[in-house]
């Protein structure tokens, strides 16, 4: 089986099963259904090619993407998500924010 | 101790004397009394934003909005010709709502050649007449001319859709503005069409809401986070660089260094990798010579101009973006938060993920204000302490809800007027 992801992220294969995901909505309800050590993994693996990945994605028209790099970009929205509890609360929620929620309702794509 | 000059008076709120500077109590953000006024007072009054030009792209787009403080529900339609009309969102016949699809509390929107409705099949023309009647000659000298849609006072300032729910609005949308607000003519708010929307049914007055996204001297105690723990001060305040109001509007400019231009180590390495975060993309596409409403106290280190826009919208003015926010009364202590980040539509893919990062930290930061607020609304309900001090920094605090007051009082003048 072909992987998801382009051959030379083909690594962070076993992330896209759980971190491909098209909308933030989806982000973040796995992100708040998420351990901290599942999160610092994904993280922690990935950050030193966040770079080349948006440098790979970024190679492409924005509204041509093949499959693949779209995966990736995919995967680079819920690093951005996943930055938010490992690099700044330390928790899968946001620290203080009791019982609110902000549902983002509309969004570009990709 | 400040960072940024004071006004000759020796502070801002002294620069507004008719403000006084004692405490002020928010009876007004929990009061059922209160809230009743503040529906006719100010939301049947006051020129209220409800949407963008460029969500009514072609002839026959039409959105709905729901206003739960009015009791009433608005259809918004470009119309042949071009322009844009409100009406009531309502049938003449036997009043069922107009245009809405499955739940009747939830908006809706589209793109039609007329408005017909669901129960009998009547049908509007764009511009609200009636033009058809089921079975016409079974009625009694009905006259369609009588039988139109119910119109709404509606105008456009740049590509702002306004409603006025006044018989007859006091003042034009231009006046009511005032020139502080027309100002910020010519900025381009048309090129910022990539938008990322949020919504939330908040645990809090109106009005409270309002209240944290006009002052930032919270932001170190409520949003520590903003800065990463390493360079985090405890003791650090919050000083804003220039204030000004003008009728029942203000605005605040901040200023000082930006984070992209501060040492790494005030980034998170999220931020410093998508080159964008906290406070939007480090860098935008030129927008050209800003409108000369921007940035009014002329800072040379300008950061962002907040606008509040009464009664119930704030523009956030960043580097070549703007976030708009509406909080829209839905009880006297709950309201619907609706914001937008709007940017120039992304060129490359570089530029999206520029926008989606700052369109999560927003999010967080916003959850912070949010979640705490239910707490303020809570506590405030015990109708215990009505004398809250507010600090120079805390100004338009104190000038919103005097505008409320004002407008307010000046409502009860006007209906004891009439009654004498």
């Amino acid at each position: 089986m072909t992987g998801r992801l382009p051959d030379a992220f083909a690594e962070f294969e076993r992330f896209a099963g759980t971190w491909c995901l098209a909308t933030e909505a989806e982000r973040y309800a796995v992100r708040r259904g998420s351990t901290m050590a599942d999160m610092i993994e994904f993280h922690d693996a990935f950050l030193p090619r966040l770079e080349e990945a948006i440098e790979l994605c970024n190679a492409h028209a924005l509204g041509e993407l093949p499959e693949e790099v779209l995966h990736l970009l995919q995967l680079v929205y819920s690093m951005i998500m996943v930055a938010m509890s490992v690099e700044i609360f330390s928790q899968p929620k946001t620290v203080d924010s009791a019982d609110a929620v902000l549902v983002r309702v509309g969004e570009p794509t990709p | 101790m400040a960072r940024w000059p004071k006004p000759v008076e020796g502070s801002w709120t002294h620069h507004y004397p008719a403000l006084g500077s004692g405490p002020v109590s928010f009876r007004d953000s929990y009061s059922p009394e209160f809230y009743e006024l503040e529906r006719a007072a100010i939301f049947k009054r006051a020129w209220l934003t409800i949407g963008r030009v460029e969500d009514l792209p072609r002839t026959g787009s039409y959105f709905t909005k729901e206003l739960e403080v009015a009791k009433t529900s608005i259809v918004v339609v470009r119309g042949g010709d071009g322009s844009v009309r409100a009406f009531h969102n309502i049938c003449r016949h036997r009043g069922n709502k107009l245009a809405w699809t499955d739940y009747p509390k939830e908006e809706t929107a589209g793109t039609c050649r007329q408005f017909t409705c669901k129960y009998h099949g009547w049908r509007y023309d764009l511009d609200g007449a009636l033009r058809f009647v089921q079975q016409e000659d079974e009625f009694f000298n009905l006259d369609k001319n009588d039988y139109g849609l119910v119109p709404v006072h509606c105008d456009v300032w740049n590509g702002f859709i306004f409603v006025n729910l006044d018989d007859e609005p006091r003042q034009s949308l231009r006046e009511f503005l005032g020139p502080m607000v027309t100002a910020l003519d010519g900025y381009p708010f048309d090129k910022m069409t990539e938008r990322y929307e949020f919504r939330a049914a908040n645990n809090s007055n109106w009005k409270l809401f309002a209240d944290a996204f006009q002052e930032y001297y919270h932001v170190p105690a409520l949003h520590p986070q903003q800065v990463p723990p390493a360079v985090r001060n405890p003791e650090a305040g919050f000083e804003c660089a220039h204030f000004q109001l003008d009728g029942p509007h203000r605005m605040t400019s901040t200023g000082g260094a930006r984070r992209w231009d501060l040492a790494p180590e005030f980034q998170y390495p999220i931020e410093r990798i998508c080159r964008s975060g906290n406070v939007g993309p480090w860098e935008c596409p030129d927008i050209g010579d800003p409108p000369v409403g921007i940035n009014p106290g002329r800072l040379e280190s300008w950061g962002i101009d907040n606008f509040q826009i009464f009664p119930n919208v704030e523009i956030l003015f960043y580097r070549g973006w703007y976030l708009w926010y509406r909080y829209w009364p839905t009880s006297p202590s709950t309201h619907r938060f609706e914001a937008s980040l709007c940017f120039q539509p992304a060129r490359t893919v570089r530029e999206r993920i520029e926008h989606e990062i700052a369109a999560v930290m927003f999010k967080e930061f916003a959850l912070q204000d949010a979640g705490m607020l239910g707490g303020t609304q809570a506590a405030l309900e015990s109708d215990l302490l009505h004398e809250f001090p507010l600090n120079d920094q805390e100004i338009l605090v104190r000038h919103f809800h005097a505008s409320v007051a004002e407008w307010v009082e000046r409502f009860r003048r006007d209906a004891a007027g009439s009654l004498a």
